[in-house]
């Protein structure tokens, strides 16, 4: 199973950190999401556009994880050669991960 | 218990205007706000600022006071903006001329400065944290800008000011000042001041709280998606707040569009800090409470920081680009032996990075996210380099036209483009290097 089955997520930037939120559409889901969508699964994910650790915050009242990833110092978003130089496109890259 | 309608009529610079002329008539509002000013959008207004004194400021700012003024002047409702960018003062003076033109006698409109602090960040008296490693060399600074809180906002309100016209600033200031303002809350009563900056951070990117950069077709559906309306936010004087939406509006506001914009930009939940509070959501619950209809509860604070951000545009080279698409049989080979031609013919040219993509395949994910993908039937090959001058940027767009000729079969419609980089850095100073100014016009 896909996570794009049971959750939505959204993109943010800041300069050259992408904030990925990953929301379960039932709050019963949750707890999957907790378990098995971790920090080092999403920066495993993620490598081949990363540089150090990703960061996650759980929200369980919200159903949400927050994910911040820290990209290539060319990643950032007013100076990379990226077609989305924000990474909005990431959002959708994070619900690809099977679960 | 005194409640106050706060809508959002822009959520940045290029924002579409017909939802803010919606809101506007139909909302009830007693502020519209229009948030304009991205991190790079002040950078780009300081250079057309230095091309003509009298620019600098939102290129959309008369169309849309054109539109809402009318409106607002009828209905006694309030605008603030940071429309001014680079240049407030003009932007006040252009919008009182807007207001005469349309007959609209009497409106006090306010200009806020202050915020510029390029010229005593590079008098170097000035203590700056970076927060992104080396500062760059000030021989490449195009602008700084420091971000204000709601303090020159609530002098404006204090004094009358129909129309509030800011550059840089807080974006959830925007809207905790009309909230400050009204209901008198303490400037260190932080948990108020948390849970009003929730209610900016909500709006301040208008459609995106009520179903764009959502709909996802079979999973996240979104209901007349093509008029999508902006939010609007009722807030009690206790810092309760119902977000809503005109009735008949497209789009949808519910607990998933909250969410997902609650956490936007957003990054640890228990500290988003501004120049006013320290906003505290890790402890907010988001209710449904009707049709487009959605009460936020619990936002907190601690204690504003005692420095503020600010935003370094700096002159960062250019960036030159070219496309052409491959189409049919044997498309991604032909795209790859171009990209192959490429290489060879830019790679000794004196660009300090090149990147190659093929739209279609791997242009947005790199290609270990990509590496299952399907061919494509079509793609189109993508060249970007990093250039010190413009006349070596343009190179990339003219080796790419010249693929028709003198690369692969049956190259396609290529174009390219050249554009110098403003990019940005961010630091800290001292909250006391700022002074704001608040100038008056009347219409």
């Amino acid at each position: 199973m896909r996570l794009t089955e049971i959750a939505h997520a959204r993109a943010g930037d800041k300069g050259n950190i992408v904030t990925l939120s990953l929301i379960a559409y039932r709050s019963a889901d949750y707890a999957l999401l907790e378990q098995h969508v971790t920090a080092e699964r999403v920066e495993r994910h993620f490598a081949e556009i990363l540089e150090g650790p990703v960061s996650r915050y759980e929200l369980p009242q919200l159903g949400a994880l927050n994910f911040i990833l820290r990209r290539k110092q060319q990643y950032g978003v007013t100076r990379s050669l990226a077609l989305d130089a924000h990474g909005k496109c990431l959002s959708s890259a994070l619900l690809a991960i099977e679960l | 218990m005194k409640t106050i309608r706060i809508g959002c009529g822009a959520g940045y610079s290029g924002d579409r205007i017909d939802p803010a002329v919606e809101i506007a008539a139909k909302g009830r509002l007693e502020y519209l706000v229009f948030e304009c000013l991205a991190e790079r959008t002040i950078a780009l207004a300081q250079r057309a600022r230095l091309a003509n004194p009298n620019g600098g400021f939102d290129p959309l700012l008369q169309e849309r006071m054109e539109a809402v003024l009318p409106i607002c002047a009828a209905g006694g409702i309030r605008i603030i903006t940071n429309m001014g960018a680079a240049n407030p003062l003009a932007a006040a003076a252009l919008t009182r001329d807007i207001a005469g033109r349309l007959g609209l006698r009497g409106l006090r409109i306010a200009a806020i400065t202050g915020d510029d602090v390029l010229a005593s960040m590079r008098g170097g008296d000035l203590i700056i944290n970076s927060l992104e490693g080396d500062m760059p060399d000030p021989q490449s600074w195009v602008s700084a800008n420091a971000y204000l809180g709601v303090a020159p906002l609530l002098d404006a309100l204090g004094a009358r000011a129909d129309i509030i016209i800011t550059g840089r600033i807080a974006d959830p200031a925007l809207f905790l000042a009309p909230m400050i303002h009204e209901f008198g809350w303490a400037l260190d009563d932080w948990d108020a001041l948390g849970q009003g900056t929730v209610v900016g951070h909500l709006l301040e990117c208008a459609g995106q709280l009520t179903g764009g950069y959502f709909a996802d077709p079979g999973y996240k559906d979104v209901p007349n998606l093509a008029n999508l309306g902006f939010p609007l936010a009722e807030v009690g004087e206790n810092g309760s707040a119902v977000f809503t939406k005109v009735e008949c509006s497209g789009g949808l506001l519910n607990r998933s569009t909250c969410t997902e914009q609650l956490l936007y930009e957003i990054q640890d939940p228990a500290a988003y800090y501004t120049p006013d509070v320290i906003a505290d959501f890790s402890h907010i619950s988001i209710e449904e409470s009707g049709q487009d209809r959605v009460r936020v509860l619990g936002g907190r604070g601690r204690a504003r920081p005692s420095t503020l951000k600010v935003s370094l545009g700096y002159h960062d080279g250019f960036i030159g680009e070219g496309q052409i698409s491959y189409a049919g049989p044997n498309a991604v080979r032909r795209a790859e032996l171009a990209r192959d031609v490429l290489v060879e013919r830019l790679r000794h040219a004196g660009f300090s990075e090149l990147r190659f993509d093929l739209v279609g395949l791997n242009s947005i994910y790199g290609s270990t996210l990509s590496a299952n993908a399907p061919a494509p039937y079509e793609v189109r090959l993508r060249a970007t380099g990093r250039a010190a001058s413009q006349r070596l940027a343009t190179r990339i767009a003219r080796e790419v036209e010249a693929l028709y000729t003198n690369g692969p079969a049956a190259g396609g419609g290529a174009a390219g483009s050249t554009k110098e980089v403003i990019a940005i850095h961010s630091a800290l100073i001292p909250r006391d290097a700022i002074t704001h100014i608040v100038h008056y016009e009347e219409s």
